[in-house]
């Protein structure tokens, strides 16, 4: 049996299909014989991609189409042509001033959260009793979430709270400061929902340098903060980067602790008040759609440039533990 | 005596010292005595091999060298100078680790140069002394790869390379090859020795494999949960195992209870009582059924079960009487199943006392 | 491939690692003190925050001490009927199970095929999956409230929960992948050669496996949709709330509603919260209850 090289390509054969000759087949037509399943199963493609497909489809249909259709609808103001609604957006100075009281918190937001975190976890890098608790106990304020820490602060850092006595009590004021229902509220509410997240993806990126690392430095004569400078800093720095996004993204789209204990009128407008007055009250859709777009494209922007720095960076493997 | 504060040798001086002595060094972890009081002198430029199990407490003892784990008891005196109250950094020996923990994010020619900076080695300097040590590990035209773009061997010698560049008065080095493949293995243990020599710097090795340790080392010291077992120059511990334990290590594979064929079990009057023997595979030989065993031979009978071929030789186990197995280096090929007698001379049968782990 | 040493690790304590170096012990450094100063500081705010809303609760009035004046339970009751909280409790029992039923039957196979299969076009699939973690709910819960509306869905069970469902797959799907990735696929090669038929490998050895990873996966989803605050609100209507909603709008009511019985509902978040949390750490570590897209590097 030589080879049938001018045959249409091979039809799928069952598994029980004998091809004795096919080592006799020249290199070209081989090709043609193996089976279109099989060239596909290679490259990853069979029946078990299927179990992916609602999943997939679910995704698409309740998060890509809305945001398409979003994104489309804010080109469609009833008035103003194409760009109406970003122009609306922009010609009114209450409105993009929301931008800026955005950035206001959320950069000092991250920056404090992410920045407590590193000597936090590098003190706390190493096992010791009871660590566990204390993670678990970090994931409260987390859990608990946002509306639940305004809701609390508004009464515990209230004029008559016990918060504003301690600091009577310890003569660091004379009388009550002012610290809900504006600015102060909602960077406190920020940092207690913010910072444990940042410490716990801190941690785990720290965890990810194998202590042997810092062993070999010590040996090779660096101190304390030569090995942090050195070794420790330059590992965690792309992990830190990402913290820093995630936890901004997080911070950037504050919403119920700036309407609960900030001044949603005023200090802390934000762009989500504004995007959700505009759907919601005003039932401006293609306003509020555009506001939900500039947003995105704003946090796409941070984190663009961050991780635009992140990939001058080493990323390699830094070792894991063990 | 006079504590410290600074042991890092400067750049002009020489790394040798005289003596470093451990002096009932142990360490307590929980409860556990992962390392018992170890007494140890070394001399400067000797190789030292630390030798045993997982367990043992090798690892434990190189790292409280160290510095990397402050002991429970005992000290450590260089040149009569106490130095375990010195953290890592300021005692300045060389490591090479297991998973040889270089610095990921920089390249082989700065992680060598990784001790010389903290040293604040002038740069003309660092250069020259970096490129000798490339040299001679052989990594010159690896220099500016990431430990991430180089195979297991080349990593392996940046590590070394990195710890002998600072010419420490010591180098530590646990289980260094433990990650190779056998052939590399093979090779890197010449590298080693050859560095030695060439460099003289006294290492502290600490390994599992004692063919590794036989021969690498000017002495060993073969540790048993915590414990020392026995001190001494591999002609030593070969011939002469202080115990059982020893003897399996130095390839006595062949660790049997008395009675042995006609070796008599334990007489009370004997102290300590001989309870059990050692003999290596190499020592039995299979008398052939027309021969007669040497003179002053212990012969034992036995069936013939498993045969290794070993190129040269081969290895054969063998059952005997009271069903217990034997190891036998033969170069006549036996067939399993066939009865055979096994000789070995009597003066290298050796003779412990009860210790468990003898079957 | 480790450098701790190899000694027998006692079985309360931590083992006995050469980790980094540790500096004088002795003496804690001012360093140390520090952090520990800066962590007790946030946790005695926390507990403060915490413990203000509680005893308000229980309070009969609190005009300003440190502690209010006399106790009662009265204001439970009142939340209770003011707020309808059987309602709302019911409508989030209902969408928080929804949730979880379908992020699980949807999520779970789709971790299987991502974590076997190396497929053209899987960075694709597996950004698809990202993006709903990473980016705010605010983002794209606003074009979906459009969405919903336009579909007569605004406000109904159903709207809520298909919101709920666009973070919950991604994230079944990043907690399950580690679980299968740590199933040997040779044991379903074993299976096979022993003769089994793909649907006795999936239930007799797959499933029982995978266990534990979608009881993990659950109760993650469980925990986070109960506390998903921005996408039910967007597209809640008075009968869909969830009781994090709920509490919500309560709060702005402060002026006709008694803050004590507002502190109440908040009580009654709090409490069941923690209990699921407790449930979820007895199954899962804490770094896990944290957005796993942070792996995705």
């Amino acid at each position: 049996m030589t080879a049938a090289s001018q045959d249409a390509p091979a039809p799928v054969p069952g598994p029980s299909s004998q091809r004795p000759s096919q080592t006799d087949i020249a290199e070209q037509q081989y090709s043609t014989h193996v089976s279109l399943r099989h060239r596909l199963a290679e490259r990853g493609i069979d029946r078990t991609l299927l179990l992916a497909v609602p999943g997939v489809v679910a995704i698409i249909a309740l998060f890509c189409y809305p945001f398409l259709y979003g994104l489309q609808l804010s080109f469609q103001p009833k008035t103003g042509g194409v760009f109406g609604a970003y122009k609306a957006f922009f010609d009114d100075p209450y409105a993009r001033g929301s931008i800026g009281k955005t950035f206001d918190l959320a950069i000092p937001a991250s920056l404090i959260n992410v920045g407590a975190s590193v000597p936090i976890s590098y003190r706390m890098r190493r096992e010791f009793r009871g660590k566990r608790i204390l993670l678990a106990l970090l994931v409260v304020p987390i859990t608990l979430g946002t509306v639940l820490t305004a809701e609390g602060l508004l009464e515990y850092l209230g004029p008559v709270g016990w918060f504003n006595k301690t600091l009577q009590l310890l003569h660091l004021t004379s009388g009550p400061v002012q610290l809900v229902n504006n600015y102060w509220g909602v960077l406190f509410s920020l940092v207690i929902t913010g910072f444990p997240f940042a410490f716990l993806l801190t941690h785990a990126y720290l965890s990810g340098i194998h202590p042997s690392l810092e062993a070999a430095a010590a040996t090779l004569g660096a101190g304390s903060w030569q090995r942090m400078r050195h070794i420790t800093l330059p590992l965690l720095l792309p992990g830190l980067l990402t913290t820093f996004c995630l936890t901004f993204v997080l911070a950037f789209a504050v919403f119920p602790s700036a309407q609960l204990v900030g001044d949603p009128a005023g200090q802390t407008h934000v762009i989500s008040i504004e995007a959700v007055h505009d759907a919601l009250e005003e039932f401006n859709y293609p306003l509020g759609s555009a506001v939900a777009m500039i947003m995105t494209a704003l946090m796409l922007a941070v984190i663009g440039i961050a991780m635009g720095l992140r990939s001058r960076l080493y990323k390699g493997s830094t070792g894991g533990k063990g | 005596m006079a504590a410290v504060t600074d042991l890092r040798p400067r750049p002009d001086a020489g790394a040798h010292f005289a003596e470093l002595r451990l002096t009932g060094v142990g360490r307590s972890f929980g409860g556990v005595a992962a390392l018992r009081p170890l007494d140890l002198t070394i001399r400067g430029g000797e190789f030292v091999a630390l030798l045993g199990p997982s367990g043992c407490g090798k690892s434990t003892a190189l790292n409280c060298l160290a510095g990397l784990l402050p002991l429970s008891s005992g000290s450590i005196e260089l040149d009569g100078r106490r130095i375990d109250g010195l953290p890592p950094e300021k005692r300045g020996f060389g490591m090479v680790f297991q998973n040889y923990a270089l610095f990921p994010h920089l390249t082989a020619r700065a992680n060598i140069a990784f001790g010389l900076k903290m040293r604040k080695v002038p740069k003309t300097e660092l250069e020259r002394r970096v490129s000798l040590a490339l040299q001679m590990t052989r990594l010159t035209e690896h220099a500016h790869k990431h430990p991430g773009q180089l195979s297991g061997g080349q990593q392996q010698r940046v590590a070394i390379a990195r710890a002998v560049v600072i010419e420490p008065p010591l180098v530590l080095m646990d289980e260094p090859l433990s990650n190779l493949d056998a052939a590399l293995r093979l090779e890197m243990r010449t590298e080693i020795r050859r560095i030695h020599q060439e460099l003289k710097l006294t290492t502290v090795y600490v390994t599992h494999d004692q063919e590794e340790a036989l021969s690498l080392a000017d002495r060993l010291v073969v540790l048993r949960d915590g414990k020392v077992s026995q001190i001494g120059t591999p002609a030593e511990l070969y011939e002469r195992p202080a115990s059982a334990y020893v003897a399996g290590f130095m390839g006595y594979r062949n660790i049997l209870r008395l009675p042995l064929g006609d070796l008599a079990a334990e007489t009370p009057e004997q102290d300590p009582a001989p309870a059990v023997a050692a003999i290596r595979p190499e020592d039995l030989d299979i008398v052939g059924s027309t021969e007669t065993a040497p003179a002053d031979s212990l012969t034992l009978d036995g069936v013939v079960l498993v045969v290794e071929y070993h190129g040269r030789e081969y290895l054969a186990q063998v059952e005997v009487a009271d069903g217990r197995r034997l190891y036998v280096r033969t170069s006549q090929r036996p067939a399993p199943g066939e009865r055979v007698t096994l000789a070995a001379p009597r003066s290298r049968v050796l003779l412990f006392p009860d210790e468990s782990g003898a079957s | 491939m480790s450098v701790l040493t190899r000694e027998p690790s006692p079985a309360a304590a931590p083992s006995d690692q050469v980790s980094a170096p540790r500096g004088r012990s002795l003496i804690a450094r001012p360093g140390t003190w520090l952090v520990w100063a800066v962590v007790a500081f946030f946790f005695l705010n926390l507990l403060g925050l915490i413990a203000t809303v509680v005893l308000d609760s229980f309070g009969k009035t609190w005009f300003g001490g440190w502690l209010p004046q006399g106790m009662t339970t009265g204001w439970y009751s009142e939340a209770w009927s003011e707020f309808d909280l059987a309602q709302v409790l019911t409508a989030t029992a209902q969408i928080v199970l929804w949730v979880l039923a379908i992020s699980l039957v949807l999520g779970v196979p789709a971790a299987y095929a991502l974590a076997r299969r190396d497929f053209p076009g899987k960075r694709i699939v597996m950004l698809l999956f990202v993006l709903p973690i990473v980016v705010p709910p605010m983002a794209y819960g606003i074009p979906m409230a459009t969405l919903l509306y336009k579909f007569h869905l605004a406000g109904t069970l159903s709207g809520v929960i298909a919101a709920n469902l666009v973070p919950s797959i991604p994230f079944v799907v990043f907690t399950m992948t580690p679980f299968i990735e740590q199933i040997d696929p040779k044991l379903e090669a074993a299976a096979r050669m022993c003769g089994a038929p793909t649907r006795t490998v999936f239930t007799r050895i797959l499933t029982p496996l995978l266990l534990p990873g979608m009881l993990a996966a659950g109760i993650l989803v469980l925990v986070r949709t109960f506390g998903m605050f921005e996408l039910t609100f967007l597209t809640s209507g008075p009968t869909s709330q969830t009781l994090i909603v709920a509490l919500y709008y309560a709060v702005f009511s402060a002026g006709i509603r008694a803050q004590q019985s507002i502190d109440a509902m908040a009580v009654i978040y709090t409490g069941s919260m923690l209990v699921l949390l407790l449930i979820a750490l007895r199954f899962v570590n804490p770094t896990q209850l944290v957005a796993r897209s942070a792996d995705r590097d």
